[in-house]
């Protein structure tokens, strides 16, 4: 049934084709990393009793998740520039360039969602734990990082994962901006050699093999987890 | 050591204590005793500053609790407290739920801290469990371990909230032996506590509350011997009778 396929296509190709799959992995583990770090900080704004804090935590939160995420790499692509310019005042000044345009959009608009995973774990840890820090003298930041954040990111390790394997998935609309991630590495060799079947149908095995994997490993730690807290 | 002066407190449109006044002296066991929801965790936890109150005052040795300007970690570093449902640290070793504040609040040495914790352990009956988690000890061992830490932190006073409410019956008094042993040491304690026995044998005065009032204020021998309230005498007939 295959017979009029050319599947060395993808033989020749593979070299090209890693390239942009470390593209994607390395976009994948920076943003990840930025939007758990900011995420986290997003997070304790939210959690916190003052106005100021929470409220712009929930704004920007609010803002980002009701936008798609390639409105949001757009944004930063065409408008970090002109918005540095008019900082700047010096119309020679050249953009970030699209790697960095492109990790910083996708670490803002992860962080907006670990934000609120991290929020959830850290109100699943249960308020007697809060008192006994308090009880021992500990301070509201001693408290946090000493006795909340630590169990609130064991409950949380599964998701945050999860959430990881859908930016993986993600990081795909690079090509947007001209990047050239796996899924784009695949789309120019198809449309070059006009092999567009053979192509994607070995880019949604590529994808699937490693979200599955992937999505196995988190079950089977979340099993581990559950096992030794219990 | 503890003066509690008229102090009220609301949950909304809810008074859970109304214009409650005692106090505990240095080396004073006081037990606070009433029916469920009559206020008296809420009233220990307003001691030590975790709850709250909107009228009253509430002095620990000097310094008012409510005062907005006070200090309240470093008071409550001074205050033991422990927990009907321990509290301990599941993330953590025995030793480092014993460590933490030592060294966070004291700034105790980590050797200086870990002398300390085996120390008290081996005071709990408990050094041989020193590297276990909480999650591997029995619910009478965490409470022992969690009295451990909070006099970890050389308290003044001593706060028990319903110490042995959630423990099963077998494991409830080797947690009332390490309190016991507390009390004759000469510590100041202030407990929350539905174990009549202990109250009788241990406690000076006793504190009984109903519907967030503090009804009796009396030496144990009296409360037990001849409560004056009706509310009293119903509340040990229940208790007492079985």
């Amino acid at each position: 049934m295959f017979a009029g396929f050319d599947f060395d296509v993808i033989q020749r190709s593979l070299p090209y084709l890693w390239e942009g799959m470390q593209f994607s992995l390395g976009l994948t583990l920076l943003a990840m990393l930025g939007g758990v770090v900011l995420g986290t900080l997003l997070a304790l704004m939210r959690v916190s009793r003052f106005a100021v804090l929470n409220v712009p935590a929930g704004g920007y939160v609010n803002l980002l998740r009701s936008t798609p995420l390639i409105l949001v790499i757009f944004w930063f692509y065409f408008l970090v520039p002109l918005a540095i310019k008019k900082i700047t005042g010096d119309p020679y000044m050249q953009g970030i360039g699209p790697f960095h345009s492109a990790l910083i959009a996708f670490t803002m608009f992860e962080a907006a969602y670990y934000c609120e995973i991290i929020r959830a774990g850290i109100q699943s840890v249960p308020r007697g734990q809060v008192n006994a820090a308090y009880a021992l003298g500990l301070t509201y930041p001693q408290a946090m990082a000493h006795v909340v954040l630590p169990q609130a990111f064991r409950n949380m390790v599964p998701i945050l994962l999860t959430q990881g394997i859908i930016l993986f998935q993600d990081t795909s609309l690079v090509y947007v901006v001209g990047l050239t991630d796996f899924m784009g590495a695949a789309s120019k060799v198809a449309q070059r050699d006009g092999r567009l079947v053979e192509m994607y149908l070995f880019a949604a095995l590529v994808y699937f093999i490693l979200c599955f994997a992937a999505s196995r490993s988190v079950k089977r730690l979340q099993a581990r987890f559950s096992a030794s807290s219990a | 050591m503890i003066n509690v002066s008229s102090v009220s407190k609301w949950y909304g449109d809810f008074q859970v204590l109304k214009d409650c006044t005692t106090h505990v002296e240095k080396g004073e066991v006081v037990v606070v005793c009433g029916p469920s929801g009559s206020g008296k965790s809420t009233l220990i936890k307003c001691v030590n500053g975790l709850e709250p109150f909107q009228r009253g005052e509430i002095v620990v040795n000097g310094v008012s609790v409510g005062d907005p300007r006070t200090n309240l970690p470093a008071l409550r570093s001074r205050i033991g407290m422990v927990f009907q449902n321990f509290e301990l640290f599941p993330h953590m070793t025995v030793t480092d739920n014993i460590n933490l504040a030592q060294i966070k609040v004291l700034r105790r040495s980590p050797k200086e801290a870990a002398e300390r914790s085996l120390a008290l352990l081996t005071r709990v009956g408990l050094e041989a469990h020193a590297h276990k988690y909480p999650g591997e000890l029995s619910g009478g061992q965490q409470q022992r371990v969690a009295i451990a830490r909070a006099l970890a932190m050389d308290p003044i006073a001593m706060l028990f909230d319903e110490p042995t409410s959630a423990l099963d019956p077998e494991m409830i008094n080797e947690v009332l032996d390490v309190m016991v042993k507390l009390a004759e040491d000469g510590m100041t304690m202030m407990v929350v506590t539905h174990e009549m026995g202990f109250a009788r044998n241990v406690a000076h005065r006793v504190v009984f509350m109903d519907g967030g009032e503090i009804v009796e204020d009396t030496a144990t021998e009296d409360f037990f011997g001849k409560p004056r309230s009706e509310r009293a005498v119903q509340f040990l007939s229940k208790i007492l009778h079985h």
